[in-house]
């Protein structure tokens, strides 16, 4: 058995530091189970716990306050193989709590020891998230007013399969660190001992004591039964070892010339279930198709199925420069929630610009030529209002044929969906012959 | 390969893929979230780790946990998150960890308009670290840059040892658009350099700009990685003379190398007297301002920016040597203007932007430029 202490750097606490105690037992728990120094990583929070990293001769992670556990997640999930083993006091635990939540409910192979004494000790004794109101301490009557929290209660409830109390003096805390560094999954180990520098200078602590509180705060054993499950990275293992990778989407090459000498940005105002961004990925699939540079810009509310739903597609036969569409050739209104949220664009439309207008939507007055369009005479629904104006749109600009749009409708939207879109489809080509009418 | 209708977060996922990222993490955000569920799509299957974290602090804790245990790691988020990444940012940069941070842009302050761009966190990104040391941002202007300088980051964060930002605008990010596949610029991956023989003091570095050789923590050699001042073995110090050379150190190891990745576009017309500098997706409003102010007889010149920082001085300076007057357009109420203002001294710096959620036009700047 080797001691994994660091021979360099000698242990430093306060004369009769519970850390030093837990440090000691730490160390002799590694000996029982032949840990060698490559075998383990400290991963140290800030304050007196922050100390610990240095005083072995392992691997060491140093970080911030509160975020030892999110480094040691990363470590392990990058190296299952090493032991993980935090430390953190009092403190990290309540700036880090919602990662000790997370932890918990994780179930990374992690041992956390929690140096619980009660009190901020390197920055003056302060209050902590365990401090007893009863107690006096840096922070003024404050502490009076808090509940203080019960670290083992939260830890099961928040899902850690495996929770151990000690006082810094029980005779088991060896043997209870043992099991904890073997149980594979996240273990929590709530360590109670003094500060002689600060907190123990006010509320005497004698080790009696201590273990009477640890007593009446319940000790805890280890297993929780009913959070027993598998270990986090464990479980990833599986589930990277059975997906499948995606494929990765390869470039297509153009199988039509588009009829487009002169960049053509149409805007599809419409609401949100109206398939309107569908209708917008169709126009650029198409245009790909068809040799054409291509910009797509949506515009959607948080809400699902409620408020406006935009989509800006930009063609040119060129590269495209500016993404953004200035002058749209075509603005469709199909819906009010959309016409409302671009009010702007019927104010700058000029004449040579063509408005497709739902008959059901109004629009603001503009200069704009305005073709009317009875989606709901042509048997056309609103979820398939935007889909049928595409044809609209390749009819009126000539840039591409109803039987182009299919192609890249056949080539990109899912195969159940076919019957049905290319029944749109064809509704709009015999309503675009109408309307031309 | 022919071309693929790819928005700017598809494009950065890719360009991750390609540099040889194997751990992600991150927390839902608009409008960066789509390169969380990219990368968990992609990574996971062919065995990197993608995880997603109970807020943005773990998420960058994650990373720099597993970037010390030697994996190529990214995170991707927007203002808010880095806000919250700010601590973080600061320990990799003093402890020499590194990593790709995504910041796909919105419109802020705070909260501000989560499905708007902007590009508002310029100095934000340099800035926003305790300490004031450097990182590195890179500003792609459509969704093959998001590509090719993700890849430059992941070379420049494993090169030096830092973050490194891909500075994005949901304008980009979240714009779908045509990228010839065949065209895009593929730098060769390169990792971090290994240490190979002797005794290991981590942060030992040859020279005043020096990178330290890497090992990972869990290799064979136990590895000391800290937050605190610390001197080449690893160990706490408050000694003057070792700390004043480490933070030097971490300030020349990247500006003294600010030349090597300056990367830039510039377009200088003869005779012209005004340069245009702008960045991200307002450099492209300045491209189609600049062949429409050519096309009727003004002379103009432009330089595109795509590292913001550290300040590409030479750059600027020598597009500016011919100009009377540069006009700065930015997404935002004035940021870059304030560096090119420090480096080209004594010319006439104007500036114009806007940070209301739309793209800045190309016939605004085009008014700005008529406007002498």
């Amino acid at each position: 058995m080797t001691s994994l202490l660091n021979p360099s750097r000698p242990p430093v606490f306060c004369p009769g530091c519970s850390h030093e105690r837990s440090l000691h037992v730490l160390d002799k728990a590694f000996q029982d189970l032949e840990l060698r120094p490559e075998d383990v990583v400290i991963v140290s929070d800030i304050g007196c716990s922050g100390l610990f990293d240095v005083f072995f001769h392992t691997h060491a992670f140093h970080g911030l306050h509160g975020r030892a556990l999110t480094y040691a997640a990363g470590i392990k999930m990058a190296r299952p193989h090493l032991k993980v083993v935090v430390t953190m006091g009092d403190g990290g635990l309540g700036i880090g709590g919602a990662h000790l939540l997370a932890a918990c409910r994780r179930n990374v192979d992690l041992t956390l020891l929690v140096l619980n004494n009660f009190n901020f000790g390197m920055t003056g004794g302060q209050f902590s998230c365990t401090t007893p109101p009863s107690a006096r301490v840096g922070s003024g009557f404050l502490n009076e007013l808090e509940h203080p929290m019960d670290v083992c209660r939260v830890a099961a409830a928040a899902g850690a399969p495996f929770v151990v109390r000690r006082s810094v003096f029980d005779p088991d805390l060896r043997q209870k660190l043992v099991e904890a560094l073997e149980y594979p999954g996240f273990s929590i180990v709530d360590v109670w001992g003094g500060c002689p520098g600060r907190y123990m200078k006010k509320n005497p602590l004698p080790p009696k004591e201590l273990e009477g509180l640890v007593e009446a705060a319940g000790r805890w054993d280890g297993v929780v039964q009913e959070n027993a499950r598998e270990e986090y990275r464990s479980a990833y293992a599986l589930k990277m070892g059975n997906a499948t990778p995606a494929p990765i989407p390869q470039g297509t090459e153009p199988s039509f010339e588009a009829a487009l000498s002169e960049p053509f940005g149409v805007v599809l105002l419409g609401a949100a279930g109206e398939r309107v961004i569908s209708a917008g990925n169709l126009l650029a699939e198409a245009a790909l198709r068809g040799g054409l540079h291509v910009t797509q810009k949506n515009d959607y509310n948080i809400t699902v199925m409620r408020g406006p739903s935009i989509t800006e597609v930009l063609l040119s036969p060129q590269p495209i420069v500016f993404p953004g569409i200035e002058d749209p050739a075509v603005i469709v209104a199909l819906a009010s929630d959309g016409v409302a949220r671009r009010k702007d664009l019927f104010a700058a439309a000029e004449e040579r610009t063509l408005v497709i207008r739902a008959a059901d939507v109004d629009i603001p007055s503009c200069r704009a030529r305005c073709l009317d369009v009875d989606f709901k005479a042509a048997g056309i629904g609103k979820k398939d209002r935007a889909l049928a104006s595409l044809v609209l749109i390749a009819r009126t600009a000539g840039i591409f044929s109803v039987d182009q749009i299919l192609q890249a409708l056949r080539q990109t939207a899912p195969e159940k969906l076919h019957p049905a879109m290319e029944e749109v489809l064809h509704k709009a080509a015999a309503l675009a012959e109408t309307c031309r009418g | 390969m022919g071309r693929i209708l790819m928005d700017g977060n598809e494009a950065v996922v890719r360009g991750a893929l390609y540099a040889g990222c194997r751990f992600f993490a991150g927390y839902p955000i608009t409008p960066a979230s789509s390169i969380l569920s990219g990368m968990l799509e992609a990574l996971p299957p062919t065995g990197g780790i993608v995880m997603q974290g109970e807020d943005e602090i773990a998420s960058i804790g994650y990373c720099l946990g597993a970037s010390m245990a030697g994996l190529k790691a990214m995170t991707a988020t927007s203002g808010p998150g880095i806000s919250l990444y700010s601590e973080n940012i600061s320990f990799a940069i003093g402890s020499e960890i590194p990593l790709v941070i995504v910041n796909v842009m919105r419109q802020g302050p705070s909260t501000g308009a989560a499905t708007r761009g902007a590009d508002g966190d310029v100095h934000f990104m340099r800035w926003g670290n305790s300490g004031g040391l450097p990182v590195i941002v890179l500003a792609p202007t459509c969704a093959a840059d998001c590509f090719s300088l993700t890849a430059h980051a992941f070379n420049l964060a494993e090169r030096f040892r830092c973050p490194v930002f891909v500075a994005s605008n949901k304008e980009i990010g979240m714009t779908r658009e045509t990228v010839d596949l065949d065209a895009l610029e593929r730098p060769p991956a390169i990792g971090r350099t290994i240490h190979r023989e002797g005794d290991y003091l981590p942060f030992a570095a040859q020279g005043p700009d020096g990178v330290p050789a890497f090992l990972p923590i869990g290799g064979d050699v136990p590895v000391r990685q800290t937050s605190s001042m610390h001197g080449p073995d690893g160990y706490i110090t408050t000694d003057p003379q070792v700390m004043q050379t480490l933070v030097e150190r971490l300030k020349n190891k990247v500006e003294a190398h600010a030349d090597e990745f300056s990367f830039h576009e510039l377009d200088v017309q003869e005779g012209a007297r005004t340069l245009i500098v702008s960045y991200g997706v307002t450099a492209r409003a300045a491209r189609a301002a600049v062949a429409r102010l050519r096309d009727r007889g003004t002379r103009v010149s432009l330089l595109v920016l795509k590292t913001l920082w550290p300040v590409p001085e030479r750059v600027i300076r020598e597009a500016a040597e011919e100009a009377d007057r540069v006009l700065v357009v930015e997404m935002n109420l004035g940021q870059v203007v304030h560096e090119v203002r420090r480096v080209v001294c004594t010319k006439r710096v104007d500036f114009f932007g806007l940070m209301c959620g739309r793209l800045i036009r190309p016939s605004e700047i085009v008014q700005e430029v008529c406007r002498d």
